[in-house]
């Protein structure tokens, strides 16, 4: 896993599938980007509107190759129903962050400030500890791990972007029941 | 339909029945006990019992692409799985049909490393086009439908279905056998319209285009088509070693195999072109060379069933994606309704160029002067004789491999069954065992070598059993002779591991199995041997021909050099 805002070389793209929800399906996509080469950034998965099927947001990292071969390689995966690049103009995006910081109960009402400006929330606090939750595109989110790095950060735990187009475009294909 | 209660196994059985599945190919053990128990009141399925699932699985392959039918082959859990993992590699990377059933252990059991458990669906999904666990007996009509289905349709390849014994031996209700599929993701309709007119334009534009013909005309059964398309327009063409056959080598406009061991004018042709038009291909490192250096001029029309081979290696100018059998038609129209109305383009000067390589550069056999048999030799030899008796001939892979694809010319589709994508050793005698089943007609000629004969030689026990008359002729120069080869020119003549002993005596091997055993060290007795085994049609003949042990394959690209680089040992 690495952070998205580092692209020392090639660039992210944000893949939007549609799969079966069926065993395995989740260690057939892991091991086509194992074994063809591409970098996961992040990866999400859950649950849709419908019980049959999954969604899954993948973040890839390519230096050379071009994106439509990782979306032509998973559309090959027999439990893939659909899948598309969803490009960065078109799409909603939020991540969600958990930052554990250890810190000195004098320092809480400076971090709760800090918080309120990137719209996060204390979730947790005691004496000499407190956790920060935010949700958001992924730049507010490293923005925010930066500055709280001079808090002193304990720990950092994100689940990876989730992303939908926006307007009324949806990745399942018309025909499916 | 009546509901009848079945077990699991039964209902694998009779999905294997309805499928009309008539050869099987493999071995029984403790826990697919109860599919061999099922099989035994099977009277339409034939099984083939092997002595290695690999061979079934190999087999099942060489029974594949003689028929062009589906291949079936099975293995028990654990080792009896794993054994079965080179074939399904091998078919995944040669686009074979193939269905490869396993059971596993009971699934109380599974995850808690019983004997001969092994987790093989985790195992085989990199190397299958898909595989199932089958959970529920209640899923196998469905899942062998969806099986075969897939196997066959769009770019073939590989299924895997694994069966927990538990599952097996459960009663499910037999509601008949599904009509059709229904998976949401498969072969989603495309996009976009193929865009015939611009690759007929650019056929029309192009003055040196050369047509490049691969495996998927075999898979994509589009022999007719393809010929068609050829003759119409009227460029040189080359093929891959799985496109041999699917264009007769015989004809004026075929220019032979290309790449690493493809002939000078071949690859002298298509780094000349002006345009590539690559049906069924994939543009492999073994036929194109360095990439970059790769037919610098050529734009390039890339016809594919398969969406993801277009653009993976070498960018398509026009991609046309779709099956070959009703795509290539489309554009065999287009191209003529453009020949028609803007007149054929002119490739006399083209052709002059062709014709003066291929004058220049023949594929020659340097057997005057010497005294021992070249194997080059040999392949001729036994292709001439075979000329008439409808010949298939199967391969392992190493040098005898690449000589059998230079010197032995196809003229029919499905008449050349070699290992091309995975490059498995071994796999001549079982390739021949299943082609002789599926084609009985057929002479089914091996053309093997002695490293590779050794790793497979067991079911010489299978096709004794089954009286197959298979010929199979050993190469033998006591090396692993392809490594031997890159050891000479590419380290220094540091043969390490290479010199095999003269062991087994391959006679003698031959009789302690019960089949007929030839052997020539001459010339004088090459003739001989070859008629012999031509005139066994009681069982399978070995054929121990010793040639001359350094003997190299050429003309040779060294990997990762231009394709126009090679070295021919002169």
């Amino acid at each position: 896993m690495e952070r998205t805002e580092t692209r020392p070389n090639g660039s992210t793209h944000t893949i939007s599938l549609l799969v079966e929800n069926k065993p395995g399906v989740l260690h057939r996509i892991a091991g086509l980007f194992t074994r063809r080469g591409y970098n996961i950034a992040s990866l999400t998965v859950g649950p849709t509107e419908r019980d049959e099927y999954s969604r899954m947001t993948i973040v890839v990292r390519l230096s050379s190759k071009p994106v439509e071969q990782v979306v032509r390689q998973l559309q090959k995966l027999v439990p893939v129903v659909e899948v598309r690049e969803l490009v960065p103009q078109d799409l909603v995006e939020r991540e969600l962050m958990l930052v554990k910081i250890r810190t000195p109960e004098r320092n809480h009402a400076e971090l709760r400030a800090l918080a309120e400006t990137y719209e996060a929330i204390i979730v947790d606090v005691s004496p000499d500890a407190l956790v920060v939750e935010a949700a958001g595109p992924a730049g507010k989110l490293d923005a925010l791990e930066e500055r709280l790095a001079a808090f002193g950060i304990q720990e950092v735990c994100r689940s990876g972007r989730i992303a939908l187009e926006r307007g009324f475009k949806t990745l399942a294909p018309p025909n499916l029941k | 339909m009546a509901k009848e209660r079945l077990t699991g196994a039964q209902a694998v059985v009779r999905a294997l029945e309805l499928e009309g599945v008539d050869w099987l190919f493999g071995m029984p053990g403790g826990t697919i006990l109860p599919i061999y128990d099922a099989l035994y009141a099977s009277k339409k399925l034939k099984h083939v019992l092997i002595r290695h699932e690999q061979v079934g699985g190999h087999a099942a392959e060489g029974y594949a692409h003689a028929t062009g039918k589906v291949g079936v082959c099975m293995g028990t859990s654990g080792p009896g799985s794993t054994n079965l993992v080179t074939p399904i590699a091998d078919a995944y990377m040669d686009s074979v049909p193939l269905v490869a059933i396993t059971a596993n252990v009971s699934r109380a059991l599974i995850g808690t490393d019983a004997f001969q458990e092994a987790d093989i669906t985790s195992i085989t999904m990199p190397v299958t086009k898909h595989n199932y666990l089958v959970t529920d007996a209640a899923d196998i009509p469905r899942v062998m439908k969806e099986a075969f289905y897939l196997a066959r349709t769009g770019r073939p390849g590989p299924v895997h279905v694994d069966i927990p014994k538990d599952v097996l031996q459960a009663q499910m209700d037999w509601e008949g056998y599904p009509d059709a599929v229904h998976i949401p993701g498969y072969m989603p309709p495309l996009r976009e319209e193929p865009r015939l007119a611009d690759a007929a334009a650019l056929i029309r534009s192009s003055l040196r285009p050369v047509l490049y013909l691969g495996g998927g005309i075999r898979t994509g059964d589009a022999f007719a088509e393809v010929f068609e398309f050829v003759e119409l327009v009227g460029a040189p063409a080359v093929t891959t070693v799985h496109g041999k056959g699917t264009f007769p080598e015989t004809h004026r406009q075929c220019l032979r195999m290309f790449g690493m061991h493809g002939s000078k004018f071949a690859n002298y042709t298509i780094q000349n072109a002006d345009l590539i038009v690559a049906l069924g291909a994939r543009f492999d490192d073994r036929v194109t060379g360095k990439l970059s250096t790769f037919a610098p001029e050529a734009k390039i029309v890339h016809l594919d069933v398969d969406p993801a081979e277009i653009s993976k290696l070498v960018t398509a100018t026009v991609p046309l994606v779709g099956d070959l059998k009703t795509l290539l038609p489309k554009l065999t129209a287009e191209v003529r309704r453009v020949f028609e109305a803007r007149g054929r383009p002119d490739l006399s000067a083209w052709w002059k160029r062709v014709d003066e390589w291929r004058e220049k550069n023949p594929l020659r056999i340097k057997q005057e002067g010497e005294v021992q048999i070249l194997p080059q030799t040999a392949v001729r030899r036994i292709w001439e004789k075979a000329q008439g008796r409808n010949p298939i001939v199967t391969t392992g892979v190493g040098e005898h491999q690449m000589w059998a694809a230079q010197f032995w010319e196809v003229s029919k589709p499905r008449e050349f069954i070699t290992s091309g994508g995975l490059g498995t050793m071994g796999v001549c005698l079982p390739f021949a065992i299943g082609a002789q089943l599926g084609r009985p007609d057929a002479t089914v000629i091996g053309i093997d070598g002695d490293g590779s004969f050794q790793m497979t030689l067991q079911d010489l026990a299978t096709a004794v059993d089954h009286k197959l008359p298979i010929k199979i002729f050993i190469l033998n120069n006591l090396f692993l002779g392809m490594v031997r080869q890159w050891q000479e020119l590419f380290y220094e003549e540091r043969f390490s591991e290479t010199p095999l002993s003269d062991c087994p005596d391959l006679v003698k091997l031959a009789d302690a199995y019960g089949c007929l055993g030839l052997r020539a060290r001459t010339l004088e007795e090459l003739d001989g041997v070859i008629d012999q085994a031509l005139a066994n049609d009681k069982g399978p003949t070995i054929v121990d021909i010793r040639v001359k042990r350094d003997e190299k394959v050429y003309p040779m690209v060294p990997a990762g050099a231009p394709l126009n680089d090679m070295i021919d040992g002169d």
